[in-house]
C-alpha cells in the first residue's frame, strides 16, 4: 500500500523563530493524483513544499517523498522530483535553448534523449519560434511554461509547483492546467499550490492550509459537500456595496464576488424573500436571486469564518 | 562527481560572462589597467627633486657647485633664493623638498685649504627620500672636493659592491613582479565572490538547489571559467611587464604558468568561499577587497620586506597566500628562479588551493536557509 503513496508526512512543522509557518500538519498524496494545496499568501504553503523538496529542514515532524524521508535523504528526492518555485527562477540572461540546454545538464539526461525532450518542452511551451530569445524578453505566461519544461526535462515522477500560475493571464493560466493534465495522464504526481480557487476544481484532491494548519481535506466535491451544509444565493442587484451592506445589517451573511453577491443561508426557500423585502425597502432594485451550487472559495471563506 | 554537470554549469557561466559587459570589462580590463597606472605611479626611485639655492657666496666656485648639481640628474633648482627666510618658506610649502645653504666664505675657505661648510637641509617627511639624498649628497661632495683639488683621495678600503637581479636598481623592475602578484590576488577573489552570491540574489539558486547537482560540480562549473579568465590575464600582465615596462623574465615561464595556475585555483576558490558566506554580492566584493587587498599590499612583501617587519607580523605573513605568490612571481621574473628555489610557495599554494576548494564545497548547502 506504501507503494501507491507519493508524499506522506506526519505532524510536519517549521518554525521561524517565535513564528510557526507550518504547525503538525499531516499529509498524504497517492501516486498519479494532481493534488491542490490551497490557502491564502502566507498560510505555509511554500514553507511546506520546501520542506518536501528538500530545501528547507523541518523543525519537527517526519514524512517521505517518493520513498526517501525528506530529512535524512533530500539529495535522493532531489533526483525524485521536478520542482518549479514560486519566483521565476530560470537565467534571465540566457535564451530559451540555453536554459533547457543547462538544465537537461544539470539533470543528466542522456544524449539520446537530450533533442527529443528539448524538442517536447519547446512544442508544450510553444516556444518553437522563440528558441533564440532572451528569457527576459518573454511575456509572463511563456516563462512559466518554460519553467514548467525545464523543471521536468528528466521526467520526474513527482512534480512540485509551487504557485506556477501568479501573476499569469487567464488564458496562459488555462493552457498551463491543460499541461499538467496531460502530465498527470502519463503518470505524474503532481503537488501543485495556489491562491486562485477556481484552479482548485482541475485538482483530484486539496488541502486547505489556514495559519499552518490544513482546515479541511477532500476532494473538491467532497469539501462543497461537507462543508457547505448551509445553501448559497447568487443575487444580482443594483449598487453591490450598499446591497451587501444592507444584508450584513440584517444578519444575513454575504460576500462580494465580482459583480455579484453571495449570501450564505440556512434555507434558500425561506430566505429568498427576506433577502427582496430588505433591499426592495432600502431603494435597491434586485435583477435576480438564483440558488447556486456553492464554489470552493464559498467553502473556504465559511471555513475561516469558522476557524 | 558527473562531467556533465560540470560542462553544463562552465557553459552557461561562459555565456552569461559574455553577455554581461560589466563583469567582461573586470575580467580583462582591470588587472590591465591596475597594472599599467600602479606600474607607472608606484615608483620609489629619487630624481629631479625640487631644490632651492641660497647662494651668499657668489662666486665662480659656487656656481659651478649649483651647476654640477644640477647635472647629476637628481636635483631640480626650483628658486635661487634672496634671503634666509626663503628656504623656510620653500620646505613649510613643500615647494622645496631640498635647500641648499652656500655660506658667504665659501670659495675663500676653499682657496685657502680650509673646509668649507655646505649646509643642505631635506625634508624629512618622506624618510625614504631624505635616506637617498643624504647617500647622493656624501657621493656628490666628495666628488666634487676632488675635482675642485684636483686629487684623488686613497681611501683606506675600496668596496666592490654588485647588485645582483636587479643591477641598475631599477625599483620597477622589482616593484612590477610583485604588482601582477598583488593584483592577480585582489582579482582572482574578485571575480569568483559574486557568482554565487549573484544566483541567491536573483533567485536562480533556488531552482538549482532542487536539482541533484552536487556543491562539488557547483563549484568547479564556476570556478573553470573564471580559471581561464585569470589564466589570460596573468599572460596580459607578463606581457605587459616584459613589453611595456622592460622587466626581465629571467626564469621559465613554464613554472610561472604551473604555479600560477596553482595560485589562481586557491585565489579564485577564496572567492566562492567568500561569494557562499555572504549571499550577497555587495557584502561578497567588500569582504574580499577586505581579506585580499591589504594583507596582500601591506604583508605580502611586495612592498615591505617582511624581515623588516616586528616578528608577529612576520608570522601573520605566513598564512598569506599574497606572500607566496608574489615571492614566485618576483623570484622567477628577476632571480630567473627553479622550482628547487620555489618548493615551500609551491607547497603552500597546493595546501591552500585545496584547503579553500574542501571550505567551499562543505560550507555550501542545498538549502534556502
Amino acid at each position: 500500500m506504501k507503494d501507491e503513496i507519493a508524499v506522506y508526512v506526519k505532524s510536519l512543522t517549521r518554525t521561524f523563530g517565535d513564528f510557526t509557518a507550518v504547525d503538525h500538519i499531516d499529509l498524504e498524496v497517492s501516486k498519479g493524483e494532481i493534488f491542490g494545496f490551497l490557502g491564502p499568501n502566507g498560510a505555509g504553503k511554500s514553507t511546506t513544499i520546501k520542506m518536501l523538496c528538500g530545501l528547507l529542514l523541518p523543525s519537527g515532524g517526519s514524512g517521505t517523498v517518493g520513498g526517501y524521508d525528506i530529512i535524512g535523504q533530500s539529495e535522493e528526492i532531489k533526483k525524485t522530483i521536478g520542482y518549479m518555485s514560486q519566483k521565476f527562477s530560470l537565467y534571465d540572461d540566457l535564451t530559451v535553448v540555453e536554459n533547457i540546454n543547462f538544465y537537461s545538464g544539470i539533470y543528466s539526461v542522456p544524449d539520446s534523449r537530450k533533442d527529443e525532450r528539448k524538442k517536447w518542452v519547446l512544442s508544450m511551451a510553444g516556444l518553437e519560434d522563440k528558441k533564440g530569445f532572451l528569457t527576459k524578453t518573454l511575456p509572463g505566461g511563456f516563462k512559466q511554461r518554460l519553467a514548467l519544461g525545464c523543471a521536468v526535462l528528466h521526467e520526474p515522477p513527482i512534480l512540485f509547483l509551487d504557485e506556477p500560475t501568479s501573476g499569469v493571464d487567464p488564458i496562459s493560466r488555462r493552457n498551463f492546467w491543460t499541461m499538467i493534465y496531460e502530465m498527470s495522464q502519463a503518470g505524474t504526481t503532481v503537488f501543485v499550490t495556489t491562491h486562485y480557487m477556481d484552479e482548485a476544481d482541475y485538482c483530484d484532491r486539496l488541502g486547505l492550509i489556514y495559519r499552518g494548519r490544513i482546515i479541511a481535506e477532500g476532494t473538491p466535491n467532497e469539501l462543497k459537500m461537507k462543508y457547505m451544509t448551509r445553501d448559497v444565493l447568487e443575487i444580482d442587484a443594483d449598487r453591490t456595496v450598499d446591497a451587501l451592506d444592507v444584508l450584513n445589517r440584517n444578519n444575513i451573511e454575504s460576500a462580494i464576488f465580482g459583480s455579484v453577491l453571495h449570501a450564505t443561508v440556512e434555507n434558500a426557500a425561506a430566505a429568498e424573500p427576506l433577502i427582496r423585502r430588505h433591499l426592495g425597502g432600502a431603494g435597491i432594485t434586485v435583477r435576480q436571486i438564483e440558488k447556486i451550487v456553492p464554489t470552493l472559495e464559498d467553502v473556504f471563506v465559511t471555513l475561516i469564518e469558522v476557524s | 562527481m558527473k562531467i556533465l554537470r560540470i560542462k553544463a554549469i562552465v557553459q552557461k557561466e561562459l555565456i552569461q560572462i559574455r553577455r554581461d559587459p560589466l563583469s567582461l570589462a573586470m575580467a580583462f580590463a582591470m588587472p590591465a589597467m591596475l597594472l599599467f597606472i600602479f606600474g607607472y605611479a608606484i615608483t620609489l626611485d629619487v630624481n629631479r627633486l625640487t631644490t632651492i639655492v641660497y647662494d651668499r657666496d657668489r662666486s665662480s666656485t659656487s656656481r659651478e657647485l649649483v651647476d654640477a648639481l644640477v647635472a647629476s640628474g637628481y636635483f631640480t633648482v626650483v628658486r635661487s633664493a634672496e634671503d634666509g627666510r626663503e628656504l623656510d618658506d620653500y620646505l613649510d610649502s613643500g615647494r622645496a623638498r631640498v635647500a641648499v645653504s652656500i655660506p658667504e666664505h665659501f670659495s675663500l675657505d676653499i682657496r685657502t685649504k680650509k673646509t668649507a661648510p655646505l649646509q643642505v637641509i631635506v625634508d624629512g617627511s618622506d624618510s625614504n627620500t631624505a635616506t637617498i639624498v643624504l647617500g647622493y649628497m656624501t657621493v656628490f661632495t666628495n666628488l666634487f672636493s676632488e675635482r675642485l683639488g684636483n686629487v684623488k683621495i686613497t681611501p683606506l678600503i675600496d668596496p666592490r659592491v654588485r647588485v645582483w637581479y636587479n643591477p641598475e636598481l631599477k625599483s620597477q623592475h622589482f616593484i612590477i613582479p610583485g604588482l601582477i602578484a598583488v593584483i592577480m590576488v585582489v582579482i582572482a577573489a574578485l571575480l569568483t565572490s559574486l557568482t554565487i552570491a549573484r544566483e541567491w540574489e536573483r533567485g536562480t539558486m533556488e531552482q538549482l538547489i532542487a536539482t541533484p547537482v552536487k556543491p562539488a560540480e557547483l563549484i568547479l562549473g564556476k570556478l573553470i571559467p573564471y580559471f581561464l579568465i585569470g589564466f589570460i590575464d596573468v599572460a596580459v600582465s607578463v606581457l605587459m611587464a616584459t613589453a611595456l615596462f622592460g622587466v626581465p623574465l629571467r626564469g621559465s615561464l613554464f613554472l610561472l604558468a604551473l604555479l600560477s595556475g596553482i595560485f589562481l585555483f586557491g585565489g579564485l576558490g577564496l572567492g566562492i568561499v567568500i561569494s557562499v558566506v555572504a549571499k550577497s554580492q555587495l557584502v561578497a566584493s567588500q569582504i574580499s577587497m577586505v581579506v585580499t587587498f591589504l594583507p596582500a599590499f601591506l604583508l605580502s612583501g611586495f612592498m615591505f620586506a617582511i624581515s623588516n617587519m616586528p616578528v608577529p607580523l612576520q608570522f601573520m605573513t605566513r598564512i598569506i597566500p599574497a606572500r607566496y605568490y608574489v615571492t614566485v612571481v618576483k623570484g622567477i621574473f628577476l632571480k630567473g628562479s627553479t622550482i628547487r628555489f620555489l618548493t615551500t610557495e609551491a607547497l603552500f599554494l597546493t595546501a591552500f588551493a585545496a584547503f579553500v576548494f574542501a571550505v567551499a564545497n562543505r560550507k555550501f548547502k542545498k538549502k534556502i536557509v
